[in-house]
């Protein structure tokens, strides 16, 4: 749970991304930042930046000279994991190393690998959708969106269906919990190391056609992976993919529920739903990226010091109005759109085809099922996830 | 009209090729390239500005004429 520091007193000198106020409005407050205090700091986590502007996060994600991804969730500790790996390659690894661990991965996320997946990706969207059939108000988050993702990457890693809540567990863990205790934290990352250890183990007695097997068999520069290469691989593929799509599968529904002209335009012209899409990731893109200060350095004015951590609010980027027109208001055709929903650089999100196919598809069948017959049932019961990534968590949507 | 990609820039996003697949191929690693050496029929060109215009990483170049 967030909100278990002290309320912010000021949010240009003592912001807290796990403050319950970020939860329930982040936009306003990278607005206000963006306005009066573009690159915020704060003391908490043993000191954090903020940049809020496209510029600024921009410029630090493109640069990898002065800032470290050893780890790129912001907690109370220091990533005990040295650079260039990190906790969990490639997303913790600096170059060069990065670019190899990198390689490993990315053609299972190609567009061919993942256009392989969309059958069974549809089949199970619409699995859920009969699952509620009949219902006045689905809960879009919870009875829907937080499936999807979870569903196809237990499948790719060959770990068990019926493991998904405990895998959102996990997601939780890691990526919510941000301002517990460093003992409490490491308490959930035991036990998400046990569960992956009887599933690496399961896989080295049983090869099979899946990610798992191939990065135990995979190799770098001649030598296989170390096991904490493996190890820390898969906890990303297992983490990153899950509650970010879900967030922006969520986040479209809750959009659309809400805004009765975007939904009858997309059901009656379906050909804009790529244009609507990617408006939808720039306007509510989830995740939050951080980095480390490598050495002190002066970045904008601002005195960064060696091992400060670094936000990177890639929603806040995409909605700064020097980098798109009209950023605040939502533009279902917009045709020039060059958002960061997925990054910039060479940490472009290993999986953004993946997390593009199950957004279509899901809202796809979503509006195949329904139409535009949806709307929001309480606009006041919507709860939004505080941390680095934000997405709807309840989202009770009225049928009919 | 010619396109052009920058493979020191392109970063993998792949928004040429779902806005231009005609114009645009991509590798196992997400490498955007120019298909046709870069040639733009004329009934494309409006796909080529697009894909410009949507490249998050500004990897891709168009020049009119020649």
């Amino acid at each position: 749970m967030t909100g278990n520091h002290p309320p912010v007193a000021d949010w240009t000198t003592d912001f807290d991304h796990a403050d319950p106020e970020w939860a329930a409005r982040a936009p306003e407050i990278w607005a206000d930042l963006r306005q009066r205090c573009p690159i915020a700091h704060s003391e908490r986590y043993g000191g954090v930046w903020l940049p809020t502007r496209h510029e600024d996060v921009a410029a630090i994600a493109y640069d990898t000279e002065h800032f470290t991804s050893r780890s790129p969730v912001v907690t109370e500790g220091r990533p005990l994991a040295p650079a260039p790996r990190g906790i969990a390659p490639p997303i913790s690894s600096d170059p060069p190393f990065h670019h190899e661990a990198r390689r490993l991965i990315l053609p299972a996320f190609s567009p061919r690998a993942v256009a392989a997946l969309e059958p069974f990706t549809r089949d199970y969207c619409n699995e859920l959708l009969d699952a509620v059939a009949g219902r006045d108000v689905v809960d879009a988050a919870t009875d829907y969106a937080q499936h999807i993702p979870v569903r196809v990457i237990a499948k790719m890693l060959g770990f068990p269906p019926e493991d998904a809540d405990i895998f959102r567990g996990f997601v939780h863990d890691v990526l919510e919990s941000v301002d517990l205790p460093v003992e409490e934290r490491m308490e959930s990352f035991l036990r998400l190391d046990a569960y992956l250890t009887a599933q690496v183990e399961d896989h080295i007695a049983n090869p099979r056609d899946d990610l798992t097997s191939y990065l135990l068999s995979a190799e770098m520069d001649g030598e296989p992976l170390a096991p904490e290469h493996v190890g820390g691989t898969i906890v990303l593929l297992l983490i990153a993919g899950i509650d970010t799509t879900w967030s922006a599968i969520g986040a479209s529904l809750w959009h659309l529920a809400r805004d009765a002209e975007d939904r009858t335009r997309l059901v009656d012209e379906p050909e804009l739903l790529p244009f609507a899409m990617e408006e939808l990731l720039r306007a509510y893109a989830p995740v939050t990226m951080a980095r480390l200060v490598k050495q002190d350095v002066e970045f904008q004015g601002c005195p960064m010091k060696a091992d400060e951590w670094v936000l990177l609010p890639f929603p806040s980027a995409n909605l700064d109005p020097e980098a798109f027109e009209d950023a605040e208001e939502v533009v279902i055709d917009r045709e020039v759109n060059r958002h960061a929903a997925f990054g910039l650089g060479i940490h472009r999100c290993a999986g953004s085809n993946l997390a593009r196919m199950e957004l279509r598809v899901a809202l796809e069948v979503w509006l195949e099922r329904f139409g535009a017959g949806f709307s929001l049932a309480d606009p006041d019961a919507v709860t939004w996830s505080g941390g680095q990534v934000r997405g709807p968590r309840t989202l009770p949507i009225a049928i009919g | 009209m010619r396109v052009q990609v920058d493979q020191e820039k392109c970063q993998g996003h792949n928004r040429c090729y779902a806005l231009a697949p005609e114009l645009f191929d991509v590798d196992d690693y997400g490498t955007a390239s120019a298909r046709n050496d870069g040639v733009v029929p004329p009934e494309l060109e409006d796909k080529a500005r697009l894909a410009a215009a949507n490249c998050p990483e500004y990897a891709i170049t168009v020049e009119d004429g020649a």
